[in-house]
Formats: C-alpha cells, sequence, structure tokens
C-alpha cells in the first residue's frame, strides 16, 4: 500500500499574517509550519500503510521558498519520503496551478495506490486542490471523508455530508480528502525528529516538472485581485459583569427583538 | 453591463430546491440576461416551478446517475456542453460538498480558474469579480478573473438574500453526460441521515450555540433545551464537534454552517475567527463567557461576563416560567 500525502507548509495560524500590500500575495517572510489540516492526512495514511504491512507514506508539497519545516515534522511523525516543489516562480499560484503542479509530482511515482489530501487548507481554503488533482491525474476522487477503510484494490469511505453522511465506495487508485478529527494525530517522537534528518527530500522546480515560468504563479494564474480593503467591522455592544440577575437582560433583550 | 448567460448549480434535497440556490438565482438574475440551472438528478420536474419562480428559464439535467458522486458526472457533461458552444458565460455554484467537487473538476476540464468563498459578486466590464473575506473576514479582498470565460465560482452560503422573481415554471432539457473514463469510479451504496429536531440550523430563526466552555459533553444539554425553549436551532464551535460531543452537522464556522439568524447565542464560546465567519452576519448576537476578554464580546450586542453553568440554568428558568 503507497500513499501519497500532500500537505501544505503554512504560516502558523495563531499569527494570522497579512497580505503583502506591493505583492497582494500573503506575507511568507515568517516561518512555515505543517498545515494542522493535514497532520489528519499523514496519520491516516500510516495507519492504512500499518494495517496493510507493507509498502509506505510519501509526501509532495509545494512552497515558494524551499521551505521544509512542515515537511520535517510530517517525515518525524513517520512519512518515508517527500516531494518538496520549490521554484520562486510559483509564488502567486492559483488553486489549479498548484494541482497541476502537485498531480505531475505524483504521476512521476509509480505504484501509487492512494493520494490522501485535506479537505481544506487552513490558510488558503479554498476545498478544490484535491479534486483538482484528481482531474488532472484523471482519477476518481472522494472528498470530506470521516473515514477510510481499504478493503482488497477497494477503498470504503464515510463521506460528510448536509444531512449526516454517505457510504461511498471506489477503487483504488483515487484521491480521498479527509476531514478534521478522522483520526488522532500522533506527535512525534524524539526518535521520530532525529530519524527525520536523514530522510529523502527530492526537490523540484516548475521546469523539472515540465512547466514555464508563464504558466505558474502570477503570470498562470487566471484571476487578479484589484481590490483590498477592510471588511466593515462590527461594533461591540453592551457587556455586563453576571451579578447573577444577568439573566434579567437577555429575557428583555429576546423581549424587545419579540422572538419570545 | 451584463453577462449573457449564467449557469447556476442547482441542489435539492428531498425533491425540495436548496436555500442557496435560490440566493444563487437571486444573484444571477442581476448579472446575466438569462439565467439557467445545471441539475444532477432525474426529478428536476419537481423543481421546475420553484426553480422558475427565481428566474431560472431553462433546467440542464444529467438524468439518474446511479449513485454516483456528482462531481465527475455533471462536471463532463458541463464542459462537453461548453465545448459545443452551448455553454455560459459563468458558472456559479454554492460552496457545498457537490457544488466544490463539480466546479473543481470543470476548472480542470475547461483550464479555467475558480474563485472560492466568493460572498458577493459583480461585474467590471466583462469580467466578473468576487469579493472574498480572509483573515476571519476582517479583510475584503476583490479577485477578477483576467482569462476568457466561463468564469467559475463559489459562493458561501448566506451571501444573498433569495428573492422571488415571479418568473413561471423553468423548461427542462437533458444535459448529456460523456463517458467518464476511469474518473467516474466513486459510487454511494448508502445513505445515512442524522435525525435533528425543530428547525435546521441554517435557517433557524434562533440559534444557540455552545463551545468548549460547557465543560463537558453532558452540559450540552443546556445548549439544547435553551434552542428548544426558543423554537431555533442548537449549534456549535469546532471544538467540542471535534471531541465528539455533537455531530459534525451541528458546527458553525469556516468549515462548518454559515448562519445569519435574528438572534445567537454564543455560550462558552471564545470567538476564534473561524467561528466568527459563521455567524457574524446574525441580526443579534449574545455571548456568553467568563472570560471578559474573550474576543466574541468584540462582535456581541450583548455581552455577559458569567459562569454559562449559572446563567443558563437560570435563562431556562424564566422561560419556563413564561
Ligand atoms: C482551518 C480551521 C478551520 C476551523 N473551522 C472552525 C469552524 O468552522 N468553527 C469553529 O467553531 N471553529 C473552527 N476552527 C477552530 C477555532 O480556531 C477554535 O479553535 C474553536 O472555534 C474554539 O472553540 P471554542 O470557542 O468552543 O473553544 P475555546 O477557544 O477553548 O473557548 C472556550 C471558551 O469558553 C470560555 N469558558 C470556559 N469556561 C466557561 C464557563 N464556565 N462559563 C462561560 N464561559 C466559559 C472560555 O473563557 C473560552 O473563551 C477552525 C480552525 C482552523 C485552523
Ligand atoms: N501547496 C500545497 N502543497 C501541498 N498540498 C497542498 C498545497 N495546497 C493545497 N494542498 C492540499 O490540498 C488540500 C486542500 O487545500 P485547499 O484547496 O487550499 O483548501 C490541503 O489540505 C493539502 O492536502
Amino acid at each position: 500500500m503507497n500513499v501519497v500525502v500532500c500537505v501544505k507548509q503554512i504560516p502558523d495560524p495563531a499569527d494570522p499574517g497579512a497580505l503583502d500590500p506591493g505583492t497582494k500575495t500573503l506575507k511568507r517572510d515568517v516561518k512555515l509550519i505543517l498545515d494542522e489540516s493535514d497532520t489528519y492526512g499523514v496519520e491516516m495514511a500510516l495507519q492504512l500503510v500499518d494495517k496493510a504491512g507493507e509498502g509506505s507514506v510519501h509526501l509532495v508539497s509545494m512552497a515558494p521558498n524551499n521551505e521544509r519545516s512542515g515537511l520535517a515534522t510530517a517525515l518525524a511523525m513517520g512519512a518515508a519520503s517527500a516531494t518538496l516543489i520549490s521554484d520562486p516562480a510559483l509564488l502567486g499560484s492559483d488553486a489549479l496551478t498548484t494541482a497541476k503542479l502537485l498531480a505531475a509530482a505524483i504521476g512521476e511515482r509509480d505504484g501509487v495506490d492512494l493520494v490522501i489530501a485535506g479537505s481544506e487548507s487552513s490558510d488558503g481554503y479554498t476545498g478544490t486542490v484535491p479534486t483538482q488533482i484528481a482531474a488532472v491525474l484523471d482519477l476518481p476522487s472522494i472528498t470530506a471523508a470521516k473515514a477510510i477503510t481499504v478493503d482488497g484494490g477497494q477503498v470504503q469511505i464515510q463521506r460528510q455530508t448536509n444531512a449526516g453522511y454517505d457510504d461511498v465506495t471506489c477503487s483504488l487508485p483515487c484521491v480521498v480528502s479527509v476531514t478534521a478529527g478522522v483520526v488522532e494525530p500522533r506527535y512525534p517522537s524524539f526518535k521520530g525528529i532525529m530519524a527525520a534528518k536523514s530522510k529523502p527530500v527530492d526537490e523540484r522546480t516548475a521546469a523539472d516538472l515540465g512547466f514555464d515560468a508563464g504558466q505558474v504563479g502570477w503570470a498562470g494564474a487566471g484571476q487578479e485581485i484589484v481590490d483590498i480593503a477592510a471588511a466593515p467591522a462590527r461594533s461591540a455592544g453592551e457587556v455586563i459583569e453576571d451579578d447573577g440577575e444577568s439573566y434579567t437582560k437577555v429575557i428583555e433583550f429576546l423581549e424587545n427583538l419579540k422572538v419570545i | 453591463m451584463t453577462l449573457s448567460k449564467i449557469w447556476v448549480l442547482a441542489e435539492a434535497e428531498d425533491g425540495e430546491v436548496a436555500t442557496t440556490t435560490l440566493e444563487l438565482l437571486t444573484k444571477a438574475r442581476e448579472l446575466a440576461d438569462t439565467v439557467e440551472c445545471v441539475y444532477a438528478g432525474d426529478d428536476a420536474d419537481e423543481l421546475a416551478d420553484t426553480l422558475g419562480e427565481y428566474g431560472c428559464e431553462t433546467i440542464h439535467q444529467t438524468g439518474d446517475l446511479e449513485g454516483a458522486l456528482v462531481g465527475v458526472p455533471l462536471a463532463a457533461a458541463i464542459a462537453a456542453a461548453v465545448e459545443a458552444g452551448d455553454g455560459p458565460d459563468a458558472i456559479i455554484a454554492a460552496t457545498t460538498y457537490d457544488g466544490r467537487d463539480t466546479a473543481a473538476r470543470l476548472s480542470v476540464k475547461l483550464d479555467r480558474t475558480v474563485l472560492t468563498n466568493c460572498v458577493d459578486l459583480e461585474l467590471d466590464g466583462d469580467a466578473l469579480v468576487a469579493s472574498e473575506p480572509v483573515f476571519g473576514g476582517t479583510t475584503d479582498v476583490k479577485t477578477k478573473f483576467t482569462g476568457e470565460g466561463p468564469f467559475i465560482a463559489l459562493v458561501r452560503p448566506k451571501s444573498f438574500a433569495a428573492e422571488p422573481s415571479g418568473g413561471g415554471s423553468a423548461d427542462v432539457e437533458d444535459l448529456d453526460v460523456p463517458d467518464l473514463g476511469a474518473s467516474g469510479g466513486a459510487v454511494v451504496t448508502e445513505r445515512h441521515v442524522e435525525e435533528s429536531e425543530g428547525p435546521k440550523l441554517d435557517e433557524a430563526a434562533i440559534v444557540v450555540s455552545g463551545g468548549r466552555g460547557l465543560g463537558e459533553a453532558s452540559k450540552y444539554s443546556m445548549v439544547a433545551d435553551l434552542a428548544k425553549a426558543l423554537k431555533g436551532a442548537a449549534g456549535a464551535s469546532r471544538a467540542i464537534v471535534d471531541a465528539g460531543w455533537v455531530p459534525y452537522s451541528q458546527q458553525v464556522g469556516q468549515t462548518g454552517k454559515v448562519v445569519k439568524p435574528t438572534v445567537y447565542i454564543a455560550c462558552g464560546i471564545s470567538g476564534a475567527t473561524q467561528h466568527l465567519v459563521g455567524m457574524k452576519g446574525s441580526k443579534n448576537i449574545i455571548a456568553i463567557n467568563k472570560d471578559p476578554e474573550a474576543p466574541i464580546f468584540a462582535v456581541a450586542d450583548l455581552g455577559i461576563v458569567g459562569d454559562v453553568h449559572k446563567v443558563m440554568p437560570q435563562i431556562l428558568e424564566a422561560l419556563s416560567k413564561r
């Protein structure tokens, strides 16, 4: 069972960052970390390979600036190897271009049974990249998986829906995006962190994957940011300290709105 | 300037058109001369009156998909129509599971970018411009499609108010699904519906949500009881969904539902940006949190700095006496 996991390296969400007004991209001068949304995919892949008793977990990540610290975290969790697509020309790439490059890197590998991604990244949250990867590779895809089991050449998925969930079945290979909470991601152990340092990370540029500079980054994006403005803020109302009687304020508030 | 034609991806549950579809139709009427729908299924006849009433002239339906996940066949069918020259200038879908899948597949098929998380759409000449809130809704970014159409946009639910146009029943036409090859293999074998009482979370006039401040799973009953007493729906922060206290279908926020009720009551919820994106549009917000510094108070019309375990039972008691 060979699983590829797409992991995004993002600025720490605790420090939400800002858009650079000059380049209109997220300011990336901060250190990048492994997107928490992708730790679930890494954990899921490790468990599936473990259960199958053979195979390995390979990571692919695309980042404009050679960043590896997020990959290091996922390697320390137990992934065997990684491909890092890194090229300054990639800055400003839209989701479609990102998916094309990730798909090209995945397509270079033989014997991939399953590709796992997160349902949506914490910083971009387009939620389209996994399905776009599948479309480029001409594979089936199942998004929003909250449980995955592999049985022979088939995968069984519980896919979240508005009303509950659907059981979905599909033959391998395919692309699956997982939701947060699908599994409990392990913390890298000290041994894992040390071992990660000697795991292979292959670097690829856009050109290595067959793309020229005009097809990627700003040049290749079919979109352009035309305006950035502060959203109209909601102003705070009355804040009161509970003195044992504050519930009456709530009741009054609801009465004034005529909802009770 | 208007576009000549927009296709809205229509969705329905149990033969009833999704509210998000009606929202999109309302906006589409403003942007294009002709508004039509694409629909994955074979029961468009049942939806034709409602869709027509909101401005859809023709529904292009795929026919029975025999359990296949919608994205692949629907995108293939739309792409084939576009290639044959019968396509629209723009295709818009709601940010739903199937909407995302379809838009993502279509973007690769047509080699067009897809703009996501849109909360508004406007035209600049012939080009569609979409607004997207970033950083938890503190900043609005406007993005314009630069290439040629058709433009593909995914719009967040509740971005527009649905208003009927008074149109007559829509025509129904077939939309041919080409051979899907290797990509068409994912099939639904069974559907599971999590029953919930009372109004739907994203349609209720009152939403009461609970977060980690409730302390333990069993205390969520206070939230459910208050929601019931107010004839509203019960919601939750992601923290307690991930913890397994309540099902995902009750999550409010960026990765959950968007709600815009008349009153939103947040109980023991800190007000993380990802939660705020899902409820900031509520007309009135009440927050109960023991931490006076909690960010939820910055958006609350009435904030109670207090213990949910004291204040909520008092509210319930007062309501029960009315
Ligand atoms: C990519 C991404 C997507 C996300 N999507 C969502 C989403 O869709 N929805 C969502 O909700 N979150 C989402 N989150 C998570 C979000 O960042 C927060 O972690 C989450 O909203 C916190 O939930 P909470 O407010 O219940 O918990 P906490 O942040 O832990 O807050 C608990 C609050 O309860 C208060 N409290 C404690 N005890 C009491 C008491 N006895 N009485 C009153 N108050 C008390 C505390 O003061 C505190 O403010 C997302 C995060 C990421 C990274
Ligand atoms: N730059 C990237 N490198 C690797 N994986 C990515 C990248 N961007 C998106 N993904 C994958 O696609 C998922 C959804 O991301 P998004 O479409 O940006 O919401 C993520 O959880 C990742 O698994």
